[in-house]
């Protein structure tokens, strides 16, 4: 590393205020912090040590755990494919044909956020916030296989200046970019957004192409077995399918701390409930899907695992991230089942509750400072 | 003897370095310093002069805000500088040790034949009124006032934190006149709190005061967390509080009429040699201390306090006033390349991401720690986490940003009376976004002290 370390030590120079590449200054740091962790240290007074976690390190356990849900997507991505045409592949072939489709998709999203992330560093003068290695690949995962990539990068401006930095940039946005861009393909793309021919990428004439949930909002049943659905062997949004590597997702987040177990469960508790009620109801098929299909169709489990957890704009309060994640759960469920318009409904509920965040959390510190308001009226009494 | 008050958030930190319980003499320093920034909202006014001679118990300069406070010399010797730093602000008064020992006699008294006023007039001439605590803004409390109740620091939390019953050691009889003293001159309820491993019959056997034993993690010997569980402080409200050790100078006083200006500290942390307890005196040179006794082959950092809260000094520095621990730590100045994404086996963290972290509830090896911030300043992403480390009924993140934006009214409703800066430790210490968080809470209680005074 000491030829790394001594390439950096030359340019710092050049990028100082004053000189020529000044306008690389975010860029070079960036790139200088990737490589080495700084050798800044504690100041005079307070804590003299700190936790060796940092923004990098808790954004890649995030990353990380994105992969099995990616990995998947690429194989499910070439098995949709050679399924569609009716051809037989092997393993590496399917996995290499959806590597191959996806990883441009990956390529614009980071090439074109990254980029609008530097510069917007460089005119506030601040160094480039990680944020965005997440979004940045949860983007293309969320959206299906087919899209055109100018789209996807339209979609990446929109979302990181729109949905982020105009608010301040990472950690002052109140709602989740990657949504902000599913949304904006949603309501700007209708076509390649939704239908039956989107999900699968080149698609032959063999099969229908149909989601779950595109054959449910019809009034259909759902074609695919839930054995396919839960491995994710199905037709949707190159990283959504897979219930199990979510789940192996899921699980890593967890177990590192670094997504909110709260929301997470009320989330699943919340779409529970709302599908038994419909269970209950059973006034259509769409009704009388069992509840815990609901989770293993669409992006419900992505959104709950990856989307809603994110902290920034989700509910900040503990006790606000049970309502925040049970809320979440009900509205997705309420939208797929009730409003033929939108076969999805996980987006929409995780925008709407983003919005809402910031009013339950309102009310939880509230009640806090009424309990002190009144602990003060009760002492000024006895006093 | 209450039963104890369990306390279950919170974090044990646990370093190298931990002191042997013997304490050696070390009362010969060749100079001190009186530091009035250890003081929060003093402006000094000195009342000696370069190259004047003082004995124990000289005035050196007082309160501006509160002129009959003084702050007086912990040995005889002459002045020999004073330090000046940013505006002409007096950083340190050096007083160069003449080994005479000559002191100021304030006359041996009786509390039981003394008045409130003037055994306050005792505290505030020998300057022993500088060890009592306010809280809210932890300042020196205005003589004018009297507070709802008082606590008795009995023990300590912190990493490598020093064991009081080894700082009072023989004392009962100081310290009983000292807690009388107390309450004759406040008249309210005495707490003295201490925790659940405290054994010393000295400290168990005081009388005058309401025991109250805690047990729980870090920060559960913080005034603040103990305060909430006795009656939280509303505003307009004042508590005051003093370290079990300083009752002993204020016993002193009384029972020989002497500032007694000893007290016992602990040298700790893992680039100390032979960590152990040493017998000192008040605002000491380190330079004796220290002397072979440190690691020299890395770079270290000398801090008077503990990890947590303390102040960074020089090896040649001097100890700060209300501290009764030094510890010595690693520089944290390098670079490492691709530190964040290395699984770091050794490195300190209670993050799940480390291993260490991960396995944190099944060991409680000691960490090795350095100064080295891993990582630089970013907005606050990640929430949740703080509530973890701070036992008490209040929203760390909402109270933080209500002091970012200066928020008085907010900071009010949100708890401000009843926290410090030193409560916010382990969260500045766990912190993902590397921020100062003490700083920021010490500012925002600094401009609620000069909006709406003490």
């Amino acid at each position: 590393m000491n030829f790394v370390e001594k390439f950096f030590d030359k340019q710092r120079p050049k990028v100082q205020k004053g000189e020529k590449y000044h306008w690389l200054a975010s860029t070079f740091e960036a790139f200088e912090s990737f490589s080495f962790v700084s050798d800044k240290t504690a100041g005079k007074k307070g804590a003299h040590f700190r936790d060796a976690i940092d923004m990098k390190r808790a954004m890649i356990v995030v990353v990380i755990a994105l992969i099995p849900a990616l990995l998947f997507g690429m194989y499910n991505v070439g098995y949709q494919h050679y399924l569609s045409h009716g051809e037989n592949a092997n393993f590496w072939a399917t996995f290499f044909y959806g590597f191959w489709r996806v990883l441009p998709m990956i390529v614009v999203s980071y090439v074109v956020g990254l980029a609008i992330e530097f510069a917007f560093a460089q005119i506030r003068n601040e160094e480039v916030n990680e944020g965005y290695l997440v979004t940045g690949l949860i983007i293309p995962m969320i959206c299906p296989p087919d899209i055109p990539l100018w789209q996807l990068g339209l979609a990446v401006v929109f979302a990181v200046i729109i949905g982020k930095e105009v608010f301040g940039g990472t950690g002052m946005n109140f709602m989740n970019p990657a949504l902000v861009a599913r949304a904006f393909l949603f309501f700007s793309y209708p076509s390649q957004m939704s239908g039956d021919m989107v999900w699968i990428f080149d698609k032959g004439d063999a099969v229908t192409g149909a989601t779950p949930l595109g054959e449910l909002a019809v009034g259909q049943p759902a074609s695919a077995t839930v054995c396919d659905m839960f491995t994710g062997l199905i037709p949707g949004c190159v990283g959504e399918t897979s219930f199990i590597a979510i789940m192996i997702g899921a699980f890593i987040l967890l177990v590192t701390n670094i997504a909110s177990w709260r929301t997470m469960l009320s989330i699943f508790v919340g779409g529970a409930i709302m599908g038994l009620i419909f269970n209950c109801v059973g006034a259509n098929d769409y009704m009388n899907v069992p509840f815990y299909q609901h989770f293993l169709m669409g992006g419900f489990a992505f959104g709950a695992v990856f989307m809603a957890t994110d902290p920034v704009t989700s509910s900040h309060t503990n006790t606000g991230k049970y309502i925040y994640g049970f809320l979440i759960g009900v509205m997705a469920v309420l939208i797929r089942v009730v409003n033929p318009a939108y076969p999805e409904g996980m987006m929409l509920a995780i925008i709407l509750l983003n919005v809402f965040a910031p009013l339950i959390d309102y009310y939880v510190v509230d009640a806090n400072i009424r309990r002190r308001k009144k602990r003060l009226r009760v002492a000024t009494k006895t006093r | 003897m209450s039963e104890a008050i369990k306390i279950s958030k919170g974090l044990d930190i646990h370093l190298y370095g931990e002191a042997k319980p013997e304490i050696k003499d070390c009362l010969n320093p060749d100079s001190v310093a009186l530091k009035p920034l250890d003081y929060i909202g003093i402006t000094p006014k000195l009342l000696v002069d370069v190259g004047d001679k003082v004995s124990v118990g000289t005035p050196i300069y007082y309160a501006k805000e509160k002129p009959s406070v003084k702050f007086t010399s912990p040995i005889s010797g002459e002045v020999a500088e004073v330090k000046r730093g940013a505006k002409r602000v007096i950083e340190e008064i050096i007083i160069k040790n003449d080994r005479n020992n000559t002191f100021v006699d304030f006359g041996k008294k009786s509390i039981a034949e003394l008045s409130a006023e003037q055994i306050k007039e005792c505290l505030l001439e020998s300057g022993l009124w500088t060890l009592l605590r306010q809280r809210p803004y932890d300042v020196v409390p205005n003589p004018e006032t009297l507070p709802r109740y008082m606590i008795i620091k009995g023990f300590d939390s912190a990493p490598l934190a020093p064991d009081y019953s080894l700082l009072v050691k023989g004392e009962k009889d100081a310290l009983q006149v000292g807690i009388d003293a107390l309450k004759k001159l406040t008249g309210v309820n005495i707490y003295l709190n201490v925790n659940d491993n405290t054994t010393s019959e000295e400290i168990l056997n005081l009388q005058n005061v309401y025991i109250m034993t805690f047990k729980g993690k870090h920060p559960y010997g913080n005034v603040s967390i103990q305060a909430e569980r006795i009656s939280p402080i509303n505003k307009g409200e004042r508590i005051w509080y003093i370290n079990l050790q300083d009752l002993i100078a204020i016993g002193k006083l009384f029972l020989t009429g002497k500032y007694f200006a000893n007290k016992v500290i602990v040298l700790s942390g893992e680039e100390v040699l032979n960590p152990m307890y040493y017998n000192v005196v008040r605002h000491t040179c380190l330079k004796d201390i220290l002397n072979g006794n440190i690691n020299k082959e890395n770079h270290i950092r000398v801090i008077s306090g503990n990890v947590l809260t303390g102040t960074r000094v020089e090896e040649d520095g001097y100890l700060c006033a209300s501290d009764n621990q030094i510890t010595v730590i690693k520089e944290g100045d390098y670079k490492e390349g691709l530190g964040w994404m290395m699984p770091g086996f050794k490195k300190f963290s209670v993050s799940h991401t480390f291993p260490r972290g991960f396995f944190a509830r099944c060991t409680k090896k000691p960490f090795s720690i350095d100064s080295n911030l891993h990582g630089s300043q970013r907005a606050y992403v990640f929430t949740g986490e703080f509530e973890r480390v701070l036992p008490m009924d209040i929203y760390p993140m909402q109270l933080i940003k209500a002091c970012l934006s200066k928020d008085i009214d907010k900071m009010e409703e949100l708890g401000i009376y009843e926290v410090d800066a030193e409560d916010f430790a382990l969260c500045e210490v766990i912190d993902v976004s590397k921020s100062e968080i003490q700083s920021i809470i010490r500012n925002g209680l600094e401009l609620m002290r000069k909006e709406l005074g003490e």
